[in-house]
């Protein structure tokens, strides 16, 4: 007996203290979302979290992970450093506030992107869009403003862009699946 | 064979999963504006100029007056607007409608591209939609429209896309069209009264490109 335990001793990590809890992650709204598999906390680090078709929210909804919305959300999305993905049945009724973001089901509201909007096909949009690249394909709707940021002179702001388009595309091996845009 | 095969990006058009809507993919022909040309001229004198696009959203359109000219591009999809008051027999609500639809401020749009949409209005509502264009428009400020030369029952819509500065891709638009009719030159002016056609031109194909400035 005294052997055995301590031959077991050993095997828990000294000092580590109580075993650490599963990675959470903080997603927004912990009911209503539901990790992609990743089971290391380092796996986390590209981490997608999806609101469902039968989640409804209202109010505002802030985060610093990519996020896909299939259920309906009114109010505001603010994810300045991530992409937001609108899935075919996704509703907004909301001003959008993202790194990038790509539509595939309706929003209603202004869109701002610090990088790019990208409405794809069957996507619909009834709002004013602000972003340095907008990919709208055939098939989408929209109506609203499209602006592109570019207040200084043309090929200054032409250069601009596209230093800050490439190293993020760079940093973000896929905010798109393959062929998008080639419809445009 | 091989060649076509290259051409299509290994897709023909009729083959399941080529992408029908992808520009340059089918018989769609490229024509040459002469009016293009000279609006995008207009447009070239201002800084983050102003656009109203009167035809449905073209993804390269988009790129081409936002990203290389800078406009501010505003997307009013009238042909939209025409099909679903021809689907649902509510065309006499056209000129009532266009009087509540436009958010835009007077004289603040440096242009505006009306394509043909004109030719698949009645008289009443063509002058609706011309004196909401007058209205926006800043001085100095163009519009670009195609009128057809004659008639035509059952005609269907066109897209334009931008090839280059001075050529446009005709494609087949979804929507049901209706009935185009002719405007004269002179009904033009009168509808369009405050602006001058600066540049009229009558193309091969028998469409009249008309350039109109705001004094």
């Amino acid at each position: 007996m005294w052997k055995r335990d301590e031959a077991v001793k050993p095997t828990v990590p000294a000092g580590s203290g109580p075993t650490p809890a599963p990675p959470v992650g903080a997603p927004p709204a912990a009911e209503a979302t539901r990790m992609t598999p990743s089971e290391s906390p380092r796996g986390m680090e590209k981490t997608t979290v999806n609101i469902g078709k039968s989640v409804v929210i209202k109010g505002e909804l802030n985060g610093s992970e990519d996020l896909t919305i299939e259920g309906q959300v009114e109010g505001k999305i603010e994810l300045r450093q991530n992409v937001l993905t609108i899935g075919p049945n996704g509703r907004i009724k909301a001003q959008v506030f993202a790194k990038a973001v790509i539509i595939l089901g309706e929003v209603t509201g202004n869109v701002t992107a610090t990088e790019k909007v990208d409405i794809r096909d069957n996507g619909s949009v009834d709002g004013d869009i602000a972003a340095p690249r907008v990919a709208i394909a055939e098939g989408a709707h929209f109506r609203g403003s499209i602006d592109m940021q570019r207040t200084g002179g043309k090929a200054e702001t032409k250069a601009d862009v596209k230093a800050d388009v490439k190293p993020a595309a760079a940093s973000q091996p896929s905010p798109q699946p393959a062929g998008a845009g080639a419809s445009r | 064979m091989l060649s076509d095969l290259l051409k299509w990006g290994g897709k023909r058009p009729g083959q399941p999963g080529a992408d029908p809507s992808r520009p340059g993919n089918g018989d769609d022909p490229v024509v040459a504006s002469k009016a293009l040309p000279k609006f995008l001229s207009a447009l070239n004198q201002q800084t983050s100029p102003v656009l109203i696009d009167f035809g449905p959203v073209i993804g390269s359109n988009v790129e081409y007056f936002g990203e290389r000219l800078g406009c501010k591009l505003f997307i009013e999809d009238l042909f939209s607007e025409v099909d679903r008051h021809t689907r649902t027999a509510t065309l006499p609500d056209l000129p009532a409608s266009f009087e509540k639809r436009f958010r835009h401020g007077d004289a603040s749009a440096d242009g505006v591209l009306c394509w043909d949409v004109f030719d698949f209005l009645d008289k009443t509502a063509a002058q609706a939609l011309a004196r909401q264009v007058v209205r926006m428009l800043r001085p100095g400020g163009a519009v670009m429209g195609f009128f057809c030369t004659s008639g035509v029952e059952g005609a269907t819509f066109t897209k334009y896309e931008i090839v280059d500065d001075s050529s446009l891709r005709h494609r087949r638009h979804s929507g049901v069209g209706g009935h185009r009719r002719a405007v004269q030159n002179r009904d033009i002016i009168r509808m369009f009264e405050g602006l001058i056609v600066s540049d009229s031109f009558l193309l091969k194909n028998n469409t009249r490109e008309i350039l109109l400035r705001a004094r």
